[in-house]
C-alpha cells in the first residue's frame, strides 16, 4: 500500500513538472487536463487540485471543464477498453446486437467496468472506419465485421492478458 | 528562402509518375485511417524492411485511396494495379511474384476486366464518375513530405497570394467562385471572409473546424491524413487575406492519426519557413496550433468550439455576436471547415471561373461524401454537385448487395432521409433542403429495406440526447421527450395520433432551441415522417416492425417450406436456440431467442420471417 501511495506521488511530482512548463506556454487549463488524462490515466481530485493551484483557477471550475468532456475519465478504468462502435454505419449493420451481447458476457453495461477490474465498456461515436462496420475496438485493436457469435471468443482472446 | 520552382522540378517526375503508367517502381501503401485498422501498417513496414534489403523499388504510405471496404489496399507502378485485401501471406506474394519476379498477381488485382486485362485505374466505375480535386493528392503522395506537396503546386497559390494579389482581390475571387462552407450549412465563403477583414479590431484569428462529429462521416479525416497541407496553406492565405497572425486547427482527440500528421506537417512547414515569421520573404507573420476536441459533439458548432479552444466547457454563445465580430477571446475570428479550406488553393491558382463551372446554378465545385451503411464499395468519394443519388449509390458504390434500395441518410443527426423515389435528384445544397433532407458535412448512409425508419429516427434522436450540452430546455428536455415517444411507439405501445404530438414537438425544439445542435436535431424525425409516415402507421396501428428490426415488434420464424435445412442460422446463432437435423427443417427456440437477428441475416432462402405473432 506505501508503495502504491509512493508510486503516484511520483506520478503526480511528473505531472508538476509538466503542468509548469505548460502554464509558462500560456496553456488553458484543458490543454493541462489533457496532459493530465495521458500521464496518469484520469482525474482525480489531487489531479483537481494540482492544477488549480498551478493555474490559479478554483478546482470547481476544473472540475467543471473535466466532467464536460467524456475523453476525461473521472475514475480509474478497467485494464481493457472495449468500444463498440454505434456511429451510424455501425448501427445499422447491427453495432447495438453486439453491445448487448457484451453486456450479457461480461455482466454489466455499457460505461461500466467489470468487478474484477478487467474490462471496461464503452460506446463511442464513429471510429471512422465505417468500411469495417460494426467496429469494435479494444486497447486500439480493432475487429472488424464483428458478428454477434464472434463476441465470446473475442473477449476470451483478452480475459487472460 | 524556400524556392518551390526548384523543389518542384526536382520533385515532380517521381510524384507525377504515380498518375500515368510509367517511371520507376513505385509501391504505394494505403496509410488511411480505414487500412490501418486492418492493419496495412504491417503491410508497409514489410515492404520498407524488403526494400531496404533489395533497393529496388520505392515504398510509400500514402493517404485514403476511397476505396476503404477493398482495403488494405496498395499500388504498384509503373503497371498501375491495385492490390485489395492484401493479407500478410498476400504481401509476401506479391514481392516474391511481382516486385522481384516482375510478373503481376493477377488474382488480388482489382482493376482488371474479365478477360484479366489491366485497367487503368481512373477507368474502373468507382474511380470513372469522381472528380477528385480536392482528394487529388490523396492516395498520391506521401502527406507529411511537404516537397511531395510543393511538387503537385503546392504552396504556389499562397505565393500567387503574397506577391501580386491584395485581400480584397483574394477575397472576391472566393466570392466569384461560389464556394460555399462544407460543413453543412452552405454559406458562401467570401462573404464570411469579408465580413472578418472588415471587422475592427487589432488582433484577428484564422480557425479551422476539424471536430467530424457526424457519426459516419470521415471526410475532414481523409483530407487532414492524406493532404494536411492543402489545409495549412489556406489557412496561411487566410492570415494574410483577413490580416491574422494566428491559426487554430480544433481536431477531434478521436482521430489520433490525423492530429499527429498535421503536428509532423505543422512542423515541417515551420522547417522550411512556410509557417512562421516572414514567410516566402514577403513580411507575413502566421502560424498555427492544434487544440485537441474532449469527445463532444456540440463542439462542432462555431460558438462552442470556440469556447472549447479556450479552454472552456464547450456550450454554444448566443449569436449575434457572430464570430467574425466576436469570437476567439472576443477578436474577430474567421472559422472555416477542413474541406472548405481545402478547395482554396485551387480555387486562386485556377480562377473563379474555372471553379464556377464545375457543378450547379447555386452550388458550385465538388463535395466530398463518405458512403457507407447497406452498400457495395464503402468509402470516399468526390463528384461534383449536381451528381444523382443514383449514380453515386449505383454507379460509384456498387449499389446494396441483398437487399432492396429504400433510401440515403444525409447530415447525420441534423439531417433527413433521401428516399429512392427521389434517386434521379441532383444532389446540390437547394435540392436537398427542398425534400426535407440536407447536403450536411458529408456523411451518406445508404439504407436497405432492413433498415426501420422509426429505429433509425430514434438512434439519432438517441444521439442528440447524449450530446445535448443542456443548456437551454428546448433541446435538454425536447429531445428527450422526443426519445421517449419513439421508444414507446419501437415497443408497440404507440397510440394514434402519436405522429402529430412528434410533429408539434419537433417544431418546437427546432424554433427554441439555442444553437444548430437542437435547431437540426428533430430533423430526421420530420424527414422520416415526411417520406415513410407507413412504417410509423405500420408501428402504431398495426403494431408491426416491416423491416424487422424494432425488437419487440419482432418474433424470428423459420419459414419450414422454404427452410432447406443447411444449418446456417444454426451456426450464426450466439445463444443455440436454433436447432434441427441436416436437410430438414429448423426450428427457433423461441424462449432462448435473443432476437438479435442473425438467423434473419444469414440465410441465403429467405426462409427466416419476421412475420410471427407477437408475444
Amino acid at each position: 500500500m506505501e508503495k502504491n501511495e509512493k508510486r503516484c506521488n511520483n506520478k503526480l511530482k511528473t505531472l508538476e513538472t509538466k503542468l509548469m512548463a505548460l502554464k509558462r506556454d500560456g496553456a488553458s487549463s484543458m490543454v493541462a487536463l489533457q496532459c493530465a488524462q495521458s500521464s496518469i490515466g484520469y482525474i482525480n481530485s489531487d489531479v483537481i487540485n494540482l492544477i488549480s493551484k498551478i493555474f490559479g483557477e478554483s478546482p470547481e471550475s476544473i472540475y467543471s471543464v473535466a466532467s464536460f468532456y467524456p475523453l476525461f475519465k473521472l475514475q480509474q478504468e478497467g485494464r481493457h477498453i472495449i468500444n463498440v462502435c454505434t456511429g451510424t454505419a455501425c448501427f445499422v449493420l447491427g453495432a447495438e446486437n453486439i453491445l448487448k451481447e457484451m453486456e450479457r458476457l461480461l455482466g454489466i453495461s455499457e460505461g461500466e467496468t467489470t468487478p474484477d477490474g478487467n474490462f471496461s465498456l464503452t460506446t463511442v461515436h464513429c471510429v471512422g472506419c465505417c468500411a469495417n462496420a460494426p467496429v469494435v475496438t479494444i486497447d486500439g485493436k480493432v475487429y472488424a465485421k464483428v458478428k454477434v457469435k464472434e463476441v465470446k471468443n473475442i473477449l476470451d482472446e483478452w480475459r487472460g492478458k | 528562402m524556400i524556392d518551390l520552382l526548384k523543389i518542384k522540378k526536382q520533385y515532380a517526375p517521381k510524384v507525377d509518375a504515380r498518375r500515368q503508367n510509367g517511371g520507376s517502381r513505385q509501391v504505394l501503401v494505403c496509410g488511411g485511417s480505414s487500412c490501418m485498422a486492418d492493419d496495412s501498417r504491417t503491410l508497409y513496414n514489410t515492404l520498407v524492411k524488403i526494400q531496404k534489403e533489395s533497393g529496388s523499388f520505392e515504398v510509400v504510405c500514402v493517404g485514403c485511396m476511397g476505396l476503404c471496404s477493398r482495403g488494405p489496399a496498395m499500388i504498384v507502378y509503373p503497371e498501375g494495379v491495385f492490390y485489395e485485401k492484401v493479407t500478410k501471406a498476400d504481401i509476401d506474394r506479391i514481392i516474391k511474384e511481382h516486385l522481384v519476379g516482375g510478373k503481376v498477381v493477377m488474382d488480388k488485382v482489382y482493376n482488371r476486366d474479365d478477360a484479366g486485362n489491366i485497367v487503368p485505374l481512373e477507368k474502373m466505375p468507382f474511380y470513372s464518375k469522381q472528380l477528385k480535386l480536392v482528394l487529388k493528392n490523396c492516395g498520391r503522395i506521401d502527406p507529411i513530405n511537404i516537397y511531395e506537396y510543393i511538387s503537385q503546386d503546392g504552396y504556389f497559390a499562397l505565393e500567387k497570394c503574397l506577391k501580386s494579389l491584395s485581400p480584397d482581390e483574394i477575397i472576391d475571387i472566393l466570392s466569384k467562385s461560389g464556394l460555399r462552407g462544407r460543413g453543412g450549412a452552405g454559406f458562401p465563403t467570401g462573404k464570411k471572409w469579408m465580413f472578418t477583414k472588415s471587422a475592427v479590431g487589432d488582433t484577428k484569428y484564422v480557425c479551422c473546424n476539424a471536430d467530424e462529429g457526424d457519426p459516419g462521416a470521415f471526410m475532414d479525416r481523409a483530407v487532414l491524413e492524406g493532404n494536411p497541407y492543402a489545409v495549412i496553406e489556406a489557412m496561411t492565405i487566410a492570415g494574410y487575406a483577413i490580416g491574422a497572425k494566428q491559426g487554430y486547427i480544433y481536431v477531434r482527440a478521436e482521430y489520433p492519426l490525423a492530429v499527429e500528421t498535421l503536428r509532423k506537417a505543422i512542423d515541417s512547414a515551420h522547417k522550411v519557413g512556410l509557417l512562421g515569421k516572414n514567410i516566402l520573404g514577403a513580411g507575413l507573420d502566421f502560424d498555427i496550433e492544434l487544440r485537441l476536441g474532449g469527445g463532444v459533439f456540440v463542439c462542432g458548432e462555431e460558438t462552442a468550439l470556440l469556447e472549447s479552444v479556450e479552454g472552456r466547457r464547450g456550450e454554444p454563445r448566443p449569436r449575434p455576436p457572430y464570430p467574425a465580430n466576436e469570437g476567439l477571446f472576443g477578436k474577430p475570428t474567421l472559422l472555416n471547415n477542413v474541406e472548405t479550406y481545402a478547395n482554396i488553393p485551387n480555387i486562386i491558382l485556377k480562377g473563379a471561373d474555372w471553379y464556377s463551372a464545375i457543378g450547379t446554378e447555386t452550388s458550385k465545385g465538388t463535395k466530398i461524401f463518405s458512403v457507407g451503411g447497406k452498400i457495395k464499395n464503402t468509402g470516399l468519394v468526390e463528384v461534383p454537385m449536381g451528381i444523382s443519388i443514383k449514380e453515386i449509390v449505383q454507379d460509384i458504390c456498387g449499389g446494396v448487395p441483398d437487399g432492396k434500395f429504400k433510401a440515403v441518410q444525409t447530415g447525420g443527426p441534423s439531417g433527413g432521409c433521401i428516399p429512392a423515389r427521389y434517386a434521379d435528384m441532383p444532389v446540390d445544397y437547394d435540392s436537398l433542403t427542398k425534400i426535407g433532407a440536407m447536403m450536411g458535412s458529408g456523411g451518406m448512409i445508404v439504407l436497405d429495406d432492413k433498415t426501420c425508419m422509426v429505429d433509425m429516427a430514434k438512434y439519432f434522436i438517441g444521439f442528440s440526447v447524449s450530446e445535448s450540452c443542456g443548456k437551454c430546455t428546448p433541446c435538454r428536455v425536447g429531445n428527450k421527450r422526443l426519445y421517449e415517444m419513439l421508444d414507446k411507439i419501437t415497443k408497440g405501445q404507440g397510440e394514434e395520433g402519436d405522429v402529430e404530438k412528434l410533429k408539434f414537438l419537433c417544431t418546437e425544439v427546432k424554433q427554441n432551441s439555442l444553437c444548430g445542435l437542437g435547431q437540426c436535431s428533430p430533423n430526421p424525425i420530420l424527414s422520416t415522417i415526411q417520406h415513410f409516415e407507413d412504417e410509423y402507421v405500420a408501428h402504431i396501428r398495426d403494431k408491426k416492425c416491416p423491416a424487422g428490426v424494432c425488437k419487440c415488434l419482432t418474433q424470428y420464424e423459420i419459414d419450414k417450406s422454404k427452410c432447406v435445412g443447411c444449418s446456417l442460422c444454426a451456426r450464426n446463432c450466439p445463444v443455440g436456440a436454433i436447432s434441427g437435423e441436416i436437410k430438414k427443417p429448423f426450428e427457433i427456440d423461441q424462449a432462448k431467442c435473443i432476437k438479435c437477428g442473425e438467423c434473419f441475416k444469414n440465410c441465403k432462402f429467405k426462409a427466416v420471417t419476421t412475420g410471427g405473432e407477437r408475444r
